[in-house]
């Protein structure tokens, strides 16, 4: 099958992320990517866990006194909910509904903008309410250095899938974009599967410990 | 892209290897790069030498030195080794395997340009400001105190070469994973393209790990955090950890390569297949794998405890047993064999005894309450320029003279190849035997003098004098090249006249689409099996086609620039008045975010060479 050949249902293939050699490499590449990644996500974990509330002063905010569960579980909901939607976005794509696709890859980035805005009142929250900043201890710097990465990893997301959307608009699918659609999602669900942990790690462990 | 050759301005050429995704080209890049750090990187081994040849000597100054070791470190390592054994791997691995290119020949480029100017801003320490001067390990408690900018210089620069190497990991993996000719089974893989493969396995896990342990030391240098700040609530021991868990698989990155590299080599000149294959693929795929289990061993001293360093040293003699398998391996290939001494097989045979020694004082090393002696002295220096010059630098040597042809057409002179073999190996010995026994006498590492009347005189002077061997030999390496080019006698397929991988089945240099058509691989060693049975090539494993290739881009080049400016800009921010850091940072990474942009919303499809060139090609020979 050639990339620029003009693709209907019936000759839309099952797997049409990996039809051609470029798009099995980009897919296994991907993923591979993905697992460098993990040990990045890693690394920044580990660094989380062993400075969590080192603080220079006593009077400063520890983890117990920032995080509140309700804003954080509101925030996961809203994540893992942009992942379900990505998949129908991807379910579309293999069934070559276009539109629906689009439709489903414009929610998630609604949804995933939602994420960040509450992410960032959540900081604005921590910074003025407890003057617990980047600077003020070394809790605080691997706090936001570990939740930061995760949300620069979104914002990143959000910019890449928009510009698919847009740049596809009036094409439509085919085997050149296919892939690049389905390894954004794969992205997508990665940085949900990051903030499942940060969730559990940052601020459940948090709470209780 | 013309498929014509005919000569070209400079002007033309320039701009083919500012925009070349050609894996060959690609490799020619890193081999000039490389080659140039690798000079820069030996000029501060010189000035090391000279300042140390007599007891307290003011050739530099003490500061001044502790710029020259922390660069001729990092040099070695990141600038010089590392894009060697990548111009290898370029040149050969996809030839190796029989593929056309690289899996992603856009991203190989940009591998390259984020290397080159991570090693340029880390460079440019020397004009602007102050070079790094904590060390190559730059240890967080020393290194976040340090005033200047020379730390800075140490993690932007890295961060940026880093990016590019992880790059380039994931790049093979992909390239030897899913493009292998028909018939190229894993265990069909020639050793040095298995050890490509493990070593980016490697990249790919360790690099992550110093991404986080240079952000954290940006953090902490530039924007205000305090990872490693006790007095913040910081540890500086995270660094530590960072570094070596990234540290050590990093020498493994560097020595399996090498390991390849000779495999072939004994393989070549003995005229014997490679002894114990499969063996040999599981020790590189443990050694791989016990690489992530040992990195507490440079920690020994940190203060870990009895139990964790105990668990280390066991790991770490562990490591022993494959490396082992591989030198008796090497031994029975060259057993029975009809060995020629070619340069490359003179920098093989002498490989095994000269790493020999860097692994026995390696087990020294290992061993945990030994080590507590060795620490911080003489001894190291020389235990890891054995392994590393012993092992790595001998290997880039041997395949620079192996590959020669393969990459430039032409072959290395034979005589001026076994002159630089005979100074460089004499003078390596000379220079780091001797540092041995200045370690077990007493001589710290790292200080940029020494008192008279201590022993250590006579011995200093030696390896001084095998420093300047070591250089002698570099330079009729040059003279070699330079002699080489300007004569450019055209060599075949296969120079060597032994050539037994895929390789040497093509011409010399390989035509820019590599395989006509893909090989049919019907063993280990396929191009040797093919000359057993009398053929004079390859049997190709489909049908004359229109070949697809990729298009040239500028755009890697761009996205590195970016880079490379956003650096300037947060290095700078921070100092007294600084009104221009945080613009220059935003507009860099925006230069790279939007060189992104144009890359993902310009389609490109490549182009293809029409079959009907194809078979022109073949009335006129191959052309490139």
């Amino acid at each position: 099958m050639h990339v620029e050949e003009k693709m209907t249902v019936e000759t839309w293939p099952a797997a049409p992320e990996k039809q051609t050699l470029d798009a099995k490499n980009k897919f296994l590449g991907f993923w591979l990517f993905l697992g460098g990644e993990t040990v990045l996500f890693a690394s920044l974990f580990a660094t989380y866990l062993a400075l969590k509330d080192s603080v220079p002063r006593s009077d400063m905010p520890l983890a117990k006194d920032l995080f509140e569960i309700p804003l954080v579980f509101a925030m996961t909901m809203i994540l893992l909910t942009s992942s379900l939607t990505s998949v129908y976005a991807m379910y579309h794509m293999k069934n070559f509904n276009f539109k629906k696709m689009q439709v489903w890859l414009g929610i998630t980035v609604i949804l995933g903008l939602a994420f960040l805005g509450l992410e960032i009142y959540e900081f604005n929250h921590y910074v003025h309410e407890f003057g617990h900043t980047f600077t003020s201890s070394a809790f605080g710097s691997a706090f936001y250095t570990l939740v930061g990465f995760h949300g620069a990893h979104v914002a990143f997301g959000l910019l890449w899938i928009t510009t698919l959307i847009i740049r596809n608009s009036k094409r439509g699918l085919n085997l050149y974009n296919a892939p690049k659609y389905y390894v954004a999602s794969l992205y997508w669900h990665f940085i949900d599967v990051v903030w499942v942990f940060i969730f559990t790690v940052v601020y459940l462990m948090g709470m209780v410990g | 892209m013309s498929t014509n050759a005919q000569k070209r301005g400079f002007g033309a050429t320039l701009w083919d290897y500012l925009t070349t995704v050609d894996h060959k080209k690609i490799a020619h890049l890193y081999l000039i790069a490389g080659g140039l750090f690798f000079l820069i990187g030996g000029l501060e081994a010189l000035f090391i030498r000279i300042q140390l040849l007599k007891p307290n000597n003011d050739f530099v100054s003490a500061g001044l030195f502790n710029e020259l070791l922390t660069m001729h470190g990092t040099t070695m390592i990141f600038l010089a080794a590392m894009p060697l054994v990548f111009a290898i791997m370029n040149a050969v691995m996809p030839l190796q395997i029989g593929a056309r290119d690289v899996a992603f020949p856009f991203l190989n480029s940009l591998g390259f340009w984020l290397f080159l100017f991570g090693g340029l801003f880390l460079n440019l320490s020397w004009f602007l400001d102050a070079a790094p001067n904590a060390g190559w390990t730059s240890y967080a408690s020393l290194s976040i105190a340090q005033t200047g900018h020379g730390i800075d210089f140490y993690a932007l620069g890295l961060q940026i070469a880093g990016l590019g190497t992880l790059i380039g990991g994931i790049n093979f993996l992909v390239t030897i994973i899913n493009m292998r000719a028909p018939g190229m089974t894993y265990m069909r893989m020639p050793m040095f393209t298995w050890t490509t493969f493990v070593v980016s396995a490697l990249i790919l896990f360790a690099f992550p790990p110093l991404t986080v342990g240079l952000f954290l030391m940006t953090f902490d240098r530039m924007f205000g955090a305090n990872f490693f700040d006790a007095a913040m609530g910081g540890n500086t021991i995270i660094w530590e950890h960072f570094f070596w868990i990234f540290g050590h698989p990093e020498v493994y990155i560097l020595i399996l390569p090498a390991f390849g590299i000779f495999s072939e080599i004994f393989a070549i000149f003995s005229r014997k297949r490679l002894f114990g294959y499969s063996s040999m693929v599981f020790a590189t795929v443990l050694i791989g794998f016990l690489g992530f289990m040992v990195w507490a061993h440079h920690m020994f001293t940190t203060g870990l405890g009895p139990i964790a360093n105990a668990i280390f040293a066991v790991a770490t003699m562990a490591i022993a047993v494959p490396t082992g398998i591989k030198i008796f391996n090497w031994l029975f290939t060259m057993w029975g064999g009809s060995i020629r001494f070619t340069t490359p097989m003179l920098w093989a045979v002498a490989f095994i005894p000269s790493f020999l020694m860097g692994g026995v004082t390696g087990v020294m090393l290992g061993s945990a309450a030994q080590d507590y002696q060795y620490h911080d002295t003489y001894f190291v220096v020389a235990h890891f320029h054995y392994v590393i010059v012993g092992g790595v630098v001998f290997a880039l040597f041997a395949g620079a003279h192996l590959y020669w042809p393969k990459m430039f057409g032409t072959m290395l002179n034979e005589v001026l190849g076994k002159i630089t073999f005979v100074l460089f190996f004499v003078g390596f010995h000379m220079t780091f035997f001797i540092q041995h026994f200045l370690g077990l006498w007493g001589m710290p590492r790292r200080v940029f003098t020494y008192l008279p009347g201590q022993g250590f005189e006579t011995s200093n002077v030696v390896s001084s004098i095998g420093a300047f061997l070591m250089a002698a030999g570099v330079i009729v390496l040059l003279i070699n090249v330079i002699i080489t080019s300007v004569k450019n006698e055209k060599v075949g397929n296969d120079p060597w006249g032994d050539g037994r991988t895929l390789e040497w089945a093509l011409s010399s240099p390989p035509p820019y689409y590599n395989f006509k058509q893909l090989p049919l691989v019907r063993g280990l060693d396929a191009y040797w099996i093919e000359k057993m049975e009398g053929k004079k090539g390859m049997t190709p494993a489909e049908p004359l086609g229109d070949i697809h290739m990729p298009n040239n881009s500028f755009i890697p080049f761009l996205i590195s620039l970016g880079l490379f400016i956003a650096a300037f800009g947060a290095m700078y921010h921070g100092d007294e008045g600084n009104t221009w850091g945080i613009p220059v940072l935003i507009f860099g990474l925006l230069f790279t975010l939007g060189s992104m942009f144009v890359r993902s919303i310009k389609d490109d499809h490549g182009y293809h060479i029409p079959k009907e060139e194809l078979i022109d090609d073949n009335d006129k020979g191959v052309k490139a």
